[in-house]
């Protein structure tokens, strides 16, 4: 291959390869979009049910056709009547949601499997009429994407332009819908209507799409990029416009590249690479990617481990059997420390590492004492005040009882926020006074260690 | 309507492939999985080019395995990415399946160029064609028996979901409705799910190598929805659900056979219609009576008590 001949593919400049890749990007882009709104509603399949649905409108289309005496395969009766089907079935899986105990994913497949069954059960029949040419009908429903006309262009753009419009004319409330149903239903908003066209749009996408681009693709390109936007953003607008640039590139890069390959299947191609896409968003993402999850989960324990220390040394300075000189220099054998939690040796000396590296403790030359800074001793106070606090709170009010409060505010403190910490102190401070930063005396016995 | 021995084949076959696909629905619909069976037959495609680039023949037995193997890997895939990746189970069904049928796809348009390994003859197994496909001709009471290989294994899968279903029934319960305290009563499960989803993965594609995808994702769903809807024992709704797909079976067929003649087609041209697809469109029917018509869970008789009460409490307050 030719690098001149991969320029002039990427670059759009042959008629056939420009109608292909721009009829692939709008679609990925108007289905990337519409994708976006049915993740968040956790209708993802809601593309396959409606693809599988369209096949008994396509059929009666044709046999309504034939039976008026004509060839029956003309494009516009046939889209009508997969719209048609389209709707019903998009109807139906609402009706059973919201008239019976029957979840949506069933609904959706007994819609999928029963609708697309009938078409099945009437293409038979077609197949068999003698007037029409039924033959390749069901190639209305899986596509062929290399041959693509300039209709299917101006078809897909209409489509995209009408989808995006109404989706920001509309984008409060299809965000209200998507994130508070009956929050928006309460406020008096016409949530079923709103449900009802969201899908009309997402019918009209898939039926535009369906005879250029195929039942597989149409089904990838509105679920994959909308799952890949949402590991980089959790706001609705950001994560559109990326879940439309995502299917945008993918048919962009797909169709380019199945144009420069013999032998490579647009659509396939197309739905690898949005895969590629999803995957790698799933690792890198940066707000809920696998790797920074795993990596704020590491921080997060690291720091909870840290913090339980700081405060196990503050308790300990704290109480009346440490030598005067021990306070003065903010010393703590070891061997009280290990006592105070169920921790193990290597768990102790990694948070001890951990504080070292902060600055909070000091290296000092014997093993078994440890040293806190000025700094460290700061930490220490203000950990274990905030943990006070918090128990002081739940025992006022949350009534629960002060023998096993130490462990309730355990699972909480780690997480309490500044102005968490600033609410509660002007909570508690009509019950029990509390100074500026004074650590407050803790509300329970505490149990030394060993 | 003619009636012939190869048409009470066709039911039996059906009838098989129904029931085994139903008992196991019934634990997809209540783990909010339904869309397994759609996932699963779409998704083995590669299994079955793999299977056949590897032994370079249309030998059902590799190809069966190709595809099974793959089944079960779409579900365990599923199953990665909505735990690693927090996505919506439907979600990450959809995108493994599209995946994995996309990866067929190329891999078969690359072996097209010496073999003719077509997309859609994989996806559409004939349940008309079965009874062609005789292995067994046994003798009884003197007349011989043409035993069609569809039926034989469909009776083999369709027996060894039964075990499963009744051995470990109290498993299964636990599992699908609480699997927490499974998991605090000592079982696993996960393994539950695995082994679920391999008989899963095992069945469908069974099935719909004998008798087309549309059977099988349709019995996977819809009898199992359907006993949902008569009774909230999960005993009750897995017989209930067997005896729903076998009826289905038989109307479904009959349904195929009488149409064309009630849609006004002439009786030379367009004789019977598709079998499978009559099946799915019986089972819609029978679950839209369920729907309306239940006892306790139908539209209508929501709709009576609803009017009933709000009649006592004029009355009440009259």
């Amino acid at each position: 291959m030719e690098i001149a001949d991969a320029l002039e593919v990427l670059f759009l400049r042959n008629y056939n390869t420009r109608l292909v890749v721009s009829c692939t990007m709008l679609l990925g882009c108007a289905c990337g979009l519409m994708g976006g709104f049915l993740l968040l509603r956790k209708r993802s399949l809601m593309g396959d049910t409606l693809s599988h649905a369209t096949l008994p409108g396509v059929c009666i289309a044709f046999m309504v056709g034939v039976m008026l005496g004509g060839q029956g395969k003309s494009l516009p009766m046939l889209m009508f009547g997969a719209t048609g089907t389209g709707v019903l079935g998009c109807a139906t899986v609402l009706f059973i949601r919201n008239r019976s105990r029957i979840k949506d994913d069933a609904a959706m497949g007994i819609v999928l499997s029963v609708f697309f069954g009938a078409g099945v059960a009437l293409l038979t029949m077609a197949t068999k009429m003698p007037a029409g040419a039924a033959a390749g009908l069901e190639s209305f429903i899986y596509g062929k994407t290399a041959s693509m006309v300039l209709s299917d262009f101006w078809l897909l753009t209409t489509v995209t332009v009408c989808v995006l419009v109404l989706s920001l004319l509309l984008f409060k409330e299809f965000r209200l819908l998507c994130f508070d149903e009956s929050y928006a239903a309460s406020q008096g908003w016409p949530v079923k209507r709103l449900d009802v066209l969201l899908l009309g749009l997402v019918t009209a996408v898939t039926v535009a799409g369906l005879q250029s681009v195929g039942l597989i693709l149409i089904i990838a390109f509105l679920i994959t990029p909308a799952a890949a936007a949402r590991f980089w953003t959790d706001r609705l607008d950001q994560m559109l416009f990326l879940s439309a640039l995502i299917g945008g590139v993918s048919g962009w890069l797909g169709a380019s590249v199945s144009a420069l390959i013999p032998n490579m299947p647009a659509g396939a191609l197309i739905v690898l690479v949005a895969a590629s896409g999803f995957l790698f968003s799933m690792l890198f993402g940066v707000e809920r990617g696998v790797c920074v999850r795993a990596y704020r989960q590491w921080n997060l324990k690291r720091s909870v481990g840290r913090q339980h220390l700081l405060r196990a040394l503050y308790e300990i300075l704290e109480a009346d059997d440490v030598s005067e000189d021990q306070i003065r220099i903010r010393s703590v054998p070891f061997r009280q420390v290990r006592g105070r939690r169920t921790w193990t040796d290597a768990q102790l000396r990694r948070y001890l590492a951990s504080s070292y590296a902060e600055g909070l403790i000091e290296q000092v030359g014997k093993e078994d004492v440890i040293v806190l800074t000025e700094v460290g001793l700061e930490a220490a106070a203000k950990v274990t005040r905030n943990h006070r606090l918090w128990e002081m709170y739940l025992i006022e009010y949350a009534d629960v009882a002060t023998s096993r409060v130490d462990r309730d505010a355990d699972a909480v403190e780690h997480v309490l926020g500044e102005d968490m910490v600033t609410l509660l102190e002007s909570k508690l401070q009509s019950t029990r006074p509390v100074g500026a930063s004074a650590v407050p005396v803790s509300p329970h016995p505490i149990h030394p260690g060993d | 309507m003619e009636w012939f021995i190869i048409d009470t084949w066709i039911v039996v076959v059906g009838m098989l492939a129904a029931i085994a696909c139903a008992l196991l629905g019934n634990f997809l619909v209540l783990r909010k999985m339904s869309m397994m069976g759609d996932a699963i037959s779409h998704a083995v495609l590669p299994g079955l080019a793999i299977a056949f680039l590897v032994t370079g023949a249309r030998a059902s037995l590799s190809m069966f395995v190709g595809a099974a193997v793959v089944g079960v890997l779409t579900a365990v895939f599923t199953q990665w990415v909505s735990r690693f990746g927090k996505v919506d189970e439907g979600a990450s069904m959809g995108i493994v399946f599209t995946t994995l049928f996309a990866l067929g796809l190329l891999l078969i348009v690359q072996a097209a160029d010496h073999v003719d390994l077509d997309a859609s003859c994989v996806l559409y197994g004939a349940i008309e064609l079965t009874p062609l496909d005789v292995v067994w001709r046994p003798e009884l009471l003197g007349t011989v028996i043409d035993v069609p290989r569809a039926a034989v294994v469909l009776s083999i899968v369709c027996s060894v979901n039964v075990l499963f279903v009744v051995f470990f029934f109290k498993e299964l319960r636990i599992s699908s409705f609480d699997s927490e305290l499974a998991t605090t009563m000592g079982i696993s499960a996960n393994v539950m799910h695995y082994l679920l989803m391999t008989l899963v993965a095992v069945t469908t594609v069974a099935a719909f190598e004998a008798v087309g995808s549309i059977i099988v994702i349709a019995m996977l769903i819809v009898p199992a929805a359907t006993a949902h809807l008569l009774t909230d024992r999960l005993g009750t709704m897995v017989i209930l659900s067997g005896i729903i797909a076998a009826l289905t079976a038989v109307l479904g067929h009959i349904a195929a056979l009488v149409l064309p003649g009630w849609l006004g087609f002439d009786a030379a041209v367009v004789e019977t219609t598709s079998t499978s697809g009559m099946m799915a469109v019986t089972a819609g029917l029978l679950f839209a009576l369920a729907l309306f018509c239940s006892p306790r869970y139908g539209i209508l008789a929501k709709r009576f008590r609803r009017l009933d009460r709000s009649s006592d409490l004029k009355a009440e307050n009259r």
